[in-house]
């Protein structure tokens, strides 16, 4: 797969863009997650509405072969709906945290969805023919009587025009006290995690009505609570390793034929921190938002508020490789801090032969950086660059005082305009990127 | 330095430590925003990431019912003669007196109603 950026034969250029183009935005179109299946044929959204639209990507056309085909509305389904826990006062968002594909098996695909208590395994089915000809009732429905059947015919199925049907399988539901945070299926393809702030379950898919649980870090006393769970993960390919992060910036792989309980981890890793640099921020920013294995299973990629670390699953002591994303935005912490930017998750994805990762940024910028070449790019999602094949033009923030042409101060930018989500197609150079209520589709150019 | 009279430094003094101070900006930036918090909050706890901080991010979402200011309340209503509840609450400050969460009162949870737009 090419590089990321620079190269004379790359470039990233704008495919779609899906969304209202109104400057009001309703609260439950922003979309809170996307996800590429395995093949990369589907593209999974979810929202704060607790919906989920699914896109196809259709065939190259024929005739065209230069152009990649386009990603068309496959499904599109209501997953979660709000909720009221009236024993504890708690009011439970639809909004959809994380959308995560099983492999598939068969003809259908499933996909698993949560909200902030409840897992639901979805099935979306096609459905091309129909049976006609039953013998028990009419055409249009009707029941037949008994009495007047004089004869028997088979059903024949005829074709009909496509029908997409998603519908809920299994509910996965009451095993979560905290927010859950994360779901990730197994390599064993028959079980799955699920992380909230102070415990991760582990759950089977076809039963519903229990879970075990496998790491629980509430303290006796609440009061010595010093770090939560942030995110999980498992292996792509050992089914029996997961990894967590914390708040507090650390990393613990665990290994479930240790025991059934992983409060002990396998592996720790943490970055040693200059003691005379720790300031009030120090721990905030250091929370890790997102952690991602590496499809080889070699590496895994954590997200904390500035930076983007690489580790070596084989090294504990620190990370192999370090990418700025915003560092300009270290002179700016009181302010973020103020307006509660400072607590955004942000997330990031691997390219498909991990040579490249990818996450986002304010203003609607993304960052991408390539591991072998070191060089990296500031991308825009914009409704301006979005004439159709246009290339990307890279941006550029200016940190000193003399801004050029083109670059955009940092207090200029919009922090209103965050780029949480994003999702790089497991096989080819096409991404997806969330900026607020509007899906952006990138894809290199071939030349 | 003790022949100094109080309140004036040489020009050389005063050049270094200005560049002392420059370099403390330069090598953490994050010192300088910390300053500038404290001096608008004073009384942020010193426990930044602490048991509060994370106690209140588990607690997202919750929304309190307390019998006791209902009925308070809705005394109030009945004869405004009654004294105003004090505003005082432990744990994380929040009001309830004065909030009387009737049924009717709570917002509509209703499911979106209207498909994505993603959609359309």
């Amino acid at each position: 797969m090419a590089g990321v950026a620079g190269g004379n034969d790359f470039q990233w250029c704008f495919s779609q863009v899906k969304g209202a183009i109104d400057e009001d935005v309703a609260e439950a179109d922003i979309i809170s997650t996307v996800e590429f299946n395995h093949s990369g044929e589907l593209l999974a959204t979810g929202d704060k509405g607790g919906r989920v639209v699914i896109f196809q990507h259709e065939q190259e056309c024929k005739n065209r072969p230069h152009l990649r085909g386009e990603y068309n509305v496959y499904s599109t389904f209501q997953s979660h709906e709000p909720e009221f826990d009236y024993l504890k006062s708690l009011e439970i968002e639809e909004k959809i945290n994380k959308i995560r594909w099983l492999p598939q098996q068969n003809s259908a695909h499933f996909l698993l969805s949560t909200n902030d208590k409840t897992i639901k395994l979805w099935k979306i089915g096609e459905r091309d023919k129909r049976a006609e000809g039953y013998n028990l009732k009419d055409e249009d429905g009707r029941l037949r009587d008994p009495f007047r059947i004089t004869s028997l015919r088979v059903p024949v199925l005829m074709p009909m025009d496509l029908m997409v049907e998603a519908s809920p399988r299994r509910v996965f539901a009451n095993a979560h006290t905290y927010h859950i945070n994360s779901i990730s299926v197994n390599s064993d393809h028959q079980t799955y995690l699920s992380a909230d702030d102070l415990r991760i379950n582990l759950w089977h898919l076809e039963i519903t009505d229990r879970s075990f649980n496998i790491v629980d870090i509430k303290p006796a006393n609440m009061e010595e609570l010093t770090e939560v769970i942030t995110a999980a993960e498992c292996h792509p390919n050992q089914c029996n390793v997961f990894v967590y992060s914390s708040s507090k910036g650390t990393i613990r792989l665990c290994d479930m034929r240790t025991a059934a309980l992983c409060d002990r981890h396998t592996k720790f890793f943490e970055e040693p921190e200059d003691p005379s640099s720790r300031s009030f921020f120090s721990e905030i920013i250091s929370s890790i938002s997102d952690v991602k294995f590496s499809h080889s299973g070699r590496y895994m990629m954590t997200r904390d508020y500035l930076s983007v670390k690489v580790w070596d699953l084989n090294m504990e002591n620190r990370p192999v490789e370090t990418y700025q994303v915003h560092e300009y935005l270290r002179s700016k912490l009181c302010s973020l801090y103020e307006n509660d930017c400072i607590f955004d998750k942000f997330e990031c994805c691997w390219n498909g032969s991990d040579s490249a990762i990818m996450t986002g940024s304010y203003n609607n910028f993304f960052r991408m950086f390539d591991r072998n070449t070191r060089k990296d790019i500031t991308l825009e999602a914009s409704r301006e660059c979005s004439k159709p094949r246009a290339t990307l033009k890279p941006r550029k923030v200016s940190t000193g005082g003399k801004r050029k042409k083109d670059e955009i101060s940092v207090d200029s930018l919009d922090f209103n305009k965050k780029i949480l989500h994003t999702a790089w197609h497991p096989k080819e150079n096409v991404i997806a990127v969330a900026a607020t209520n509007n899906l952006y589709i990138f894809q290199d150019k071939i030349n | 330095m003790s022949e100094e009279i109080e309140g004036t430094k040489t020009t050389e003094e005063t050049l270094v430590n200005d560049q002392n101070e420059m370099d403390d900006k330069v090598i953490s930036p994050e010192k300088v925003e910390e300053a500038k918090l404290k001096a608008r909050y004073p009384n942020l706890g010193h426990k930044p990431g602490g048991s509060d901080l994370l106690r209140k991010r588990l607690t997202k979402g919750q929304k309190y019912f307390d019998s006791g200011d209902y009925n308070m309340a809705k005394a109030k209503v009945k004869n405004k003669q009654l004294p105003a509840a004090t505003s005082e609450k432990s744990g994380g400050g929040e009001i309830t007196g004065d909030h009387i969460p009737t049924p009717q009162d709570l917002p509509q949870r209703k499911p979106s109603l209207v498909a994505s737009k993603l959609a359309g």
